[in-house]
């Protein structure tokens, strides 16, 4: 029988504020236990939540990213509510949260999966902090409390249940990652947990009523969702085919076992007691600060991919890879900057060498060596430089290859006192091993007469039709340059003097 | 010296007639002598309080003192104080000694006041006798066997028998000047957000605010110019600059006013809905003399219609102990505060908990809040309140627009006996009949003292204004009381 599997996300950006959002204590990530919790975070007596502006200008450039910039779907008054229900990492007994006027209403990410572009429409965006981490273990069988995260600000991005599969949902959560480390409103760090997703998931017949959602948890690793998400779908096929129906449930996802399991069902819901928090004033926003925001958002990814099609005619494919995150396309735009010397015209086959060369090696390597999206071992100024030279003729492409290749690696293992290479580095190292071609005309004209006297009967046979006899000659002449000789040059001098 | 005003306080402290230190002391000793009695300090620290009086005292040396330097003040024991044991009248926070001052804490001791105690309230300010305290009930000064008032009944105890010059107190439906009116001082509790609401343990959050329990609407002004203005730790307080409410204290209402008749164009509305059934005619009296003795001083009387006033008790008793259930559950024996020594796991501590911290009103209040928050019954209860509460804040603008400030009675009765109410909450619960309706407005109240009741009981006169007319409401309050002696009687304690 066949099955449709319908997915929806929410997910949990931690914004990259220095302070918390309702207090001035420090978000930064590791600290000793307790020692970034003020009195408002530990919720003494008496104390008063106050809203941390660039929490929210981080939550208004999300919506308007998520948007095309158009602000429509930017509540000009937001409301805070408090979510109540008990727990120790929970300090004040209740989560100030959104509810009823999230501060983002509606939005889009467009996602490319195998089948080609599809947009996925978002729900909503709103503010809400974190709370602080029970410690389970090391306390002789007591609990330990760290309320260094409590008050965190995260933005809680809620997509509509668009996706039909895992691969689907990775790919949505991989866009909205690369988009909010784009418009740096969240630095994507997931070990760290400041990037990670609960996915609701339920399978119907193709074109049926939606079945009954279950939401996975917590998951910090795209690798999860993806195991997390198929095994949840194969797992409700199976009890529905097996005649049992599906509970609504929240459940949590087991790395080690790659199996979901049931923390609490529907009838253990709680109630949260919504209702505004009285402590805090509806959340205006005015199209002053709003046209501010837009105004310092920049080029968005699409905004960018549009470009490099337009004007570097890229192809989309291309284009796409090179703006999957920001510093990928910085990085291709660095390199096309220094492959070509200033004032020199840029052309289509520039474009095009620049773009196969990230593609196809920089992205390689990066992603072979699980770096993140913004570590390049090879800075984009000496992959540049060596492309320029590569494309002037003075090395070879096998030797810029080699040179590249050489180059991560040393890096890699910290050999450079030059973070990422240096022009000047890749100068000597192509002086000492005598890595530069000839490209000079005439002092290829003058080896290919030589070549020309030395082996007239390849030039007998080559004028008789046989092609095996050019490569001879071009063999011949390589070997008198020592190997260094251009083959498109050699190869274009050849062809005139023998008059094909 | 313990029967002048702060005012003459001040001027005896920068003229070297007496200092800080010595008028503590003044005050620590009469607090001695009668706190067994009446239990209005939760807290008296001599040590700390005289240290405070002799840091005033050199910088009255240096001259560098304010107005307020050296002042011995109580404050409620719902302001965090720092290193002062703070219980909000709690088992819950028997234990909690405060690692920061609160806002008004911090105002007053920047000024130079002497923190001469913590006083003695209803439990997390929850009751209108100051019965709900852990600490025990707090007696009225003027008869032993009454009660105060509350939730500010230790404060109002404390300065009706001079046993401090002022106090701090706060209002969430009648807690300033119910207690004010019970005990025949002088109580104000500003505009919503005037007062910072920062280091002040929350009870319902949006009618909350801070004011003053003083011996005169003088001295009031005095101590509120001190307390009000802008705080940007609570998101609630108006960013107003603060402004010197003495300043205009003894002008007359307008230019036209003359000597004898200063309050010459004053309009004061009467409410009929406050003036009828419930009513104890004792009170009545003196409030309609109070208000011809208004009228002596050149005001005119208009009668004014707050048609939804019934409507108030019933709302408040929704939304106050919705917004208390959600503030009260950071009291959870995680972090500071009471904890049962006895528990099997984390539900049953928080239960046992919280079953043995809190008191039997405080958790009526949470189980009320909790059920009117609660799936299916948020709009049947804590909306329709939310909209009557509106209704009401209209009413009062449409009585603004033919009056200047509202007069009545500030309760229905004179302090009744103690325990007489204790088991009826719904009675207990109407003591803040008048008061209420203007605090879910947000508006400014008073209530002074205007005579006494057959049994030798004070009376209180309710005095309302529209919003942010505190210094209006107390030039008003002033020059009656320029006319009048009823604020300079004292119990005879």
């Amino acid at each position: 029988m066949e099955w449709e599997t319908v997915i929806g996300l929410e997910t949990h950006a931690q914004l990259s504020t220095v302070s918390k959002i309702f207090s001035g204590a420090s978000t930064a990530f590791g600290a000793a236990p307790n020692t970034q919790a003020c009195g408002v975070d530990i919720a003494l007596p008496g104390v008063l939540p106050v809203i941390n502006r660039g929490a929210v200008e981080r939550a208004i450039r999300f919506g308007l990213a998520a948007n095309g910039k158009r602000a429509d779907n930017i509540c000009r008054r937001s409301v805070f509510a408090r979510k109540n229900y008990f727990y120790p990492d929970l300090p004040k007994g209740y989560q100030i949260s959104q509810y009823e006027l999230p501060i983002v209403s509606g939005g889009s990410v467009s996602i490319v999966t195998r089948s080609g572009e599809k947009i996925i429409r978002l729900t909503r965006a709103h503010l809400e902090e974190d709370a602080g981490k029970s410690l389970h273990e090391d306390f002789q069988g007591m609990s330990g409390i760290d309320l260094n995260r409590a008050g965190t600000p995260l933005l809680e991005i809620v997509s509509e249940p668009d996706m039909r599969s895992a691969e689907e949902a990775v790919a949505y959560a991989k866009a909205l990652h690369a988009l909010v480390r784009w418009i740096g409103i969240c630095d994507g760090n997931m070990q760290e947990g400041s990037f990670r997703c609960d996915a609701n998931v339920s399978v119907r017949r193709p074109g049926g009523p939606l079945g009954t959602r279950r939401e996975i948890k917590n998951l910090n690793s795209f690798r999860f969702l993806q195991q997390a998400i198929e095994y949840e779908v194969q797992w409700q096929i199976d009890v529905i085919e097996g005649g049992g129906t599906i509970g609504q449930a929240t459940v949590l996802f087991d790395a080690d076992s790659g199996k979901t399991r049931e923390m609490r069902s529907k009838e253990d819901a709680h109630d949260y007691r919504y209702f505004p928090d009285p402590d805090l004033l509806p959340l205006e926003v005015s199209d002053v600060w709003i046209d501010e925001v837009r105004a310092a958002i920049g080029e968005l990814p699409g905004e960018r991919k549009k470009r490099f099609q337009e004007s570097m005619a890229l192809s989309e494919y291309d284009a796409g890879v090179l703006t999957n995150d920001r510093e990928t396309g910085d990085y291709f735009e660095g390199v096309i900057g220094a492959s070509l010397a200033s004032g020199e015209a840029r052309d289509r086959a520039d474009f095009k060498l620049c773009a196969n060369w990230v593609i196809n090696e920089v992205l390689a390597k990066r992603n072979a060596d699980n770096l993140p999206p913004w570590q390049f071992a090879v800075s984009d100024d000496t992959l540049g430089y060596m492309l320029g030279l590569l494309r002037n003729g003075d090395i070879s492409a096998r030797t810029t290859k080699d040179l590249f290749a050489e180059f991560w690696e040393a890096s890699r293992a910290k050999k450079f006192s030059v973070q990422g290479g240096s022009k000047s580095m890749v100068d000597e190292l192509i002086a000492s091993r005598g890595l530069k071609q000839v490209s000079d005309t005439a002092e290829i004209e003058s080896i290919i007469d030589q070549v020309l006297l030395a082996n007239p009967k390849s030039v007998e046979e080559f004028r008789a039709g046989r092609e095996k006899a050019f490569n001879a000659l071009v063999g011949q002449a390589m070997k008198a340059t020592k190997g260094k000789g251009n083959p498109a040059t050699i190869n274009g001098i050849l062809r005139r003097r023998l008059g094909a | 010296m313990h029967n002048a005003t702060v005012s003459e306080l001040s001027a005896a402290l920068t003229a070297g007639k007496i200092s800080s230190a010595e008028l503590t002391k003044l005050f620590l000793e009469r607090i001695g002598q009668l706190n067994g009695v009446l239990n209005a300090f939760v807290t008296v620290d001599a040590e700390k309080s005289l240290a405070q009086a002799r840091a005033a005292d050199e910088r009255i040396a240096r001259h560098e003192g304010s107005r307020l330097t050296g002042i011995p003040i109580a404050h409620k024991d719902i302001f965090c104080a720092r290193d002062w044991l703070t219980t909000c009248g709690s088992k819950m926070l028997a234990n909690f000694v405060s690692p920061y001052d609160a806002h008004v804490i911090e105002r007053f001791n920047a000024a130079g006041c002497v923190i001469l105690g913590k006083t003695n309230m209803d439990e997390f300010a929850m009751g209108s006798s100051n019965e709900t305290s852990y600490f025990g009930p707090v007696k009225n000064p003027w008869d032993q066997t009454c009660v105060p008032g509350g939730s500010s009944g230790g404060s109002a105890a404390a300065v009706a028998p001079r046993r401090a010059p002022p106090a701090t107190g706060t209002h969430t439906g009648g807690s300033i000047r119910q207690p004010a009116a019970l005990t025949g001082i002088t109580g104000i509790k500003p505009t919503y957000g005037r007062v910072s609401r920062y280091g002040m343990i929350a009870f319902a959050s949006s009618l909350d605010q801070g004011g003053v329990m003083a011996r005169s609407a003088e001295d009031a002004a005095l101590l509120l110019s001190e307390m009000a203005g802008a705080d940007a730790r609570d998101s609630t307080c108006v960013d107003m600059a603060a402004e010197d409410y003495t300043r205009t204290l003894r002008q007359p209402w307008t230019p036209d006013g003359s000597s004898d008749r200063p309050l010459q164009g004053l309009r004061i509305g009467l409410p009929r809905e406050h003036f009828g059934e419930g009513l104890a005619p004792e009170v009545e009296v003196a409030v309609r003399a109070a208000v011809a003795e208004f009228e002596k001083l050149g005001a005119s009387i208009v009668d004014i219609n707050l048609p939804n006033s019934p409507l108030s008790v019933p709302a408040y008793y929704v939304i106050a102990p919705a917004e208390a259930s959600s503030n009260l559950s950071r009291f959870d024996g995680v972090r500071y505060g009471y904890r049962a020594p006895d528990y099997a796991d984390l539900l049953d501590m928080y239960r046992k908990t919280r079953a043995q911290g809190f008191g039997a009103e405080v958790k009526r209040r949470i189980l009320i809040g909790t059920y009117v928050l609660s799936h299916g019954y948020y709009d049947a209860y804590y909306l329709q309140a939310q909209r009557i509460r509106r209704l009401i804040a209209q009413d009062f603008d449409a009585a603004f627009k033919c009056c200047d400030l509202i007069a009545g009675p500030t309760s229905p009765t004179v302090a009744f006996k103690l325990g007489a109410k204790a088991s009826d909450p719904v009675q207990m619960y109407l003591n803040d009949i008048y008061t209420i309706p203007a605090n879910l407005a947000g508006l400014p109240g008073m209530s002074i003292p205007c005579g006494f009741g057959s049994g030798g009981l004070p009376v209180g006169l309710h005095v309302v204004g529209n919003y942010y007319s505190e210094a209006r409401m107390l030039c008003a309050a002033s020059h009656f009381q320029q006319a009048t002696d009823w604020h300079t009687k004292a119990p005879g304690v």
